[in-house]
């Protein structure tokens, strides 16, 4: 067992540090010239020595693996480098950005597992069959519905048709609703898919057979053995939805006018500010590999079947 | 039985006309609605990104003065922009990027990918071990950051967003053509191959590759669906083709300046990549399915 975790966890550091390694390389390394673009612009009237010593304070004039070097030590005691466009701390935008991106990603996950539930339910109970696969189709549409249409025909449908969602000044949960709604339905879509697989499988177990056999209502074998049994695998896909999330995040926030990380990406995006991007590139594949590290080590505790033989997991 | 009708200019050559027509009959029987809405939409939107003339007489470019934001008509079927540009004739143009894009973007990932896994899935050992690093790594980073990421790298433009978004699916593919290779070669008529002397390269040419062809034919089908969906994303957020040209996220930013007036410049080209992005989902289902 300890021969598995040290595995697992040195394999996560790896991948973290190639991460680390590809962002360095592709965005401080490669371009370098973040800086050039904003300082040579000839409304500020530089000289090229000026540039020189602008470049040399930002470092950006040494020899490539002492960048590195350097910039991977800020990363491990959590400084991020400046924003050249902003010329703040990295860290500063990030403190003040990552808190409404989360309070988004958070409520609209409770959201998409809420209306993938009532997929999957409806999916299994409905008694028409017809109507059963009308409800089973609906991950494949939500899937391929882009995101940020989405949002803007639910601002057109609820705020300017039904004007249900004030657009003008709503309130701090008004707010709120259509876009945690346009990050839900697309991200409901996979979940939905995965329950409805499980929930099928667990229904062509022998032992649902045998609790039926029984005497076992269909209601009652649905929620007392299904449930909990079609429900455990979805933590499977727990990192790649949150990939989904955050990217979902990112581009409702551009529809909506939110501030958060997506605002913050995109500037940094349109203004080569590559320290901005390098940090929320690493940071998320952290977030991912991290996720990912924690559903490994915790699914054989959850499900006992797989305990007996570590290592089955991956 | 579901891909196409590849066997019908051979049975049309055939002399027995009532054994023909039966065939056709059970062929048609098993048919299935959607797929068959499926290559239809996919054989529209290729038409009007071969010939768009053939569509619409309207330039999707130059607009006609004191006709703007004209609602659905007759004459404009989809009604007219803020500058008097007929919007289907821009839908219909806008095709050759979307699917220009799409193309580049598959071929980007289907070919990076597919190599990769190849080679990983093939040699073993130590390239195994890197290639399969490098390719968590890809997985591990959110897929519109990484796209973001290159388009800095790169610059702005349809060929380097869709080269972006290429490079996301790289590492999918590279999981499928590897695990394909490692059950393909597991497989007792390739040891049999091995065995009465075939060479590593023409073993992988004649056995492996073209039994591991149809899923990486299904998943590039999928793979085109997401394409079209991450180009629109990423062309509405500014960083594709610059603004005259008539690419599908890019109309859904144009209209949506005119959402309380004109709302149907935005649904329609949305409708049209929700629609285009189903009909590659339908047809990858069911290539996946005609595998044994």
């Amino acid at each position: 067992m300890l021969n598995y975790l040290m595995g697992r966890l040195g394999q996560a550091l790896l991948i973290l540090a190639i991460t680390f390694t590809a962002a360095f390389l592709l965005l401080q390394a490669l371009p370098g010239d973040a800086i050039l673009i904003k300082f040579m612009n000839p409304e500020l009237g530089l000289t090229a020595d000026q540039i020189a010593d602008i470049r040399a304070s930002y470092g950006a004039d040494r020899p490539i693996w002492e960048q590195y070097l350097h910039t991977l030590g800020n990363f491990l005691t959590g400084n991020f480098g400046y924003s050249i466009q902003a010329g703040v701390p990295v860290r500063d935008r990030l403190v003040v950005n990552l808190p409404p991106t989360f309070q988004l990603a958070g409520l609209g996950f409770l959201a998409a597992a809420v209306l993938a539930i009532a997929i999957a339910v409806l999916s299994t109970v409905l008694g028409l069959s017809w109507l059963r696969s009308l409800v089973q189709a609906i991950p494949s549409l939500f899937v391929s519905l882009p995101v940020f249409w989405l949002g803007i025909m639910l601002i057109q449908v609820f705020s300017f048709q039904l004007n249900l969602v004030s657009v003008i000044s709503p309130g701090p949960v008004e707010r709120l609703v259509l876009p945690v709604l346009t990050l839900a339905i697309p991200i409901s879509a996979p979940l939905a898919q995965i329950l409805m697989r499980n929930i099928d499988a667990v229904l062509a177990q022998p032992f649902i057979a045998v609790a039926r056999a029984k005497g076992a209502s269909r209601q009652w074998v649905l929620w007392r053995h299904v449930a909990r049994n079609a429900v455990l695998p979805t933590l499977t896909i727990a990192g790649v939805l949150f990939g989904e999330l955050l990217a979902g995040a990112v581009v409702t926030e551009a529809v909506f006018g939110l501030n958060g990380l997506g605002g913050l990406t995109y500037k940094a995006v349109d203004a080569h500010d590559t320290a901005v991007l390098q940090a929320i590139v690493v940071i998320s594949a952290a977030t991912f590999v991290a996720i990912n590290l924690v559903v490994d080590l915790l699914y054989p505790v959850l499900d006992p079947r797989l305990g007996a033989r570590p290592g089955a997991t991956t | 039985m579901t891909i196409g009708d590849t066997t019908a200019p051979i049975l049309a050559g055939e002399p027995r006309a009532t054994g023909r027509g039966v065939a056709w009959r059970a062929r048609l029987r098993h048919l299935q609605p959607g797929l068959v809405m499926a290559w239809l939409v996919v054989a529209i939107i290729l038409a009007w990104a071969a010939v768009p003339g053939l569509f619409t007489g309207y330039s999707p470019i130059d607009g006609v003065a004191g006709q703007q934001l004209r609602p659905p008509s007759a004459e404009h079927w989809l009604g007219t922009d803020g500058l008097g540009r007929d919007l289907y004739a821009r839908i219909v143009h806008g095709a050759r990027h979307s699917l220009t894009g799409a193309v580049v973007a598959v071929t980007v990932g289907l070919l990076l990918g597919t190599l990769l896994g190849l080679i990983a899935g093939a040699r073993g050992g130590w390239p195994d071990a890197v290639i399969m690093r490098l390719v968590d790594t890809l997985l591990a980073i959110p897929s519109l950051l990484l796209s973001l990421s290159i388009i800095v790298l790169l610059g702005f433009g349809t060929i380097n967003v869709a080269i972006a978004v290429g490079v996301v699916s790289v590492a999918r593919f590279a999981r499928l053509a590897r695990s394909e290779v490692v059950r393909v070669r597991r497989s007792e008529y390739v040891e049999a191959a091995f065995g009465s002397g075939g060479s590593f390269l023409a073993v992988l040419r004649r056995h492996i590759l073209p039994n591991s062809l149809t899923s990486v034919i299904a998943l590039a089908a999928l793979q085109f669906g997401s394409a079209i969906l991450a180009l629109s994303t990423l062309g509405f957020l500014g960083y594709g083709a610059p603004p005259p040209t008539p690419e599908w996220g890019l109309l859904i930013a144009e209209g949506r300046n005119y959402l309380s007036r004109a709302w149907w410049l935005t649904a329609a080209p949305g409708v049209v990549v929700v629609v285009a992005v189903l009909a590659a989902d339908r047809i990858s289902t069911a290539i996946g399915r005609t595998e044994p």
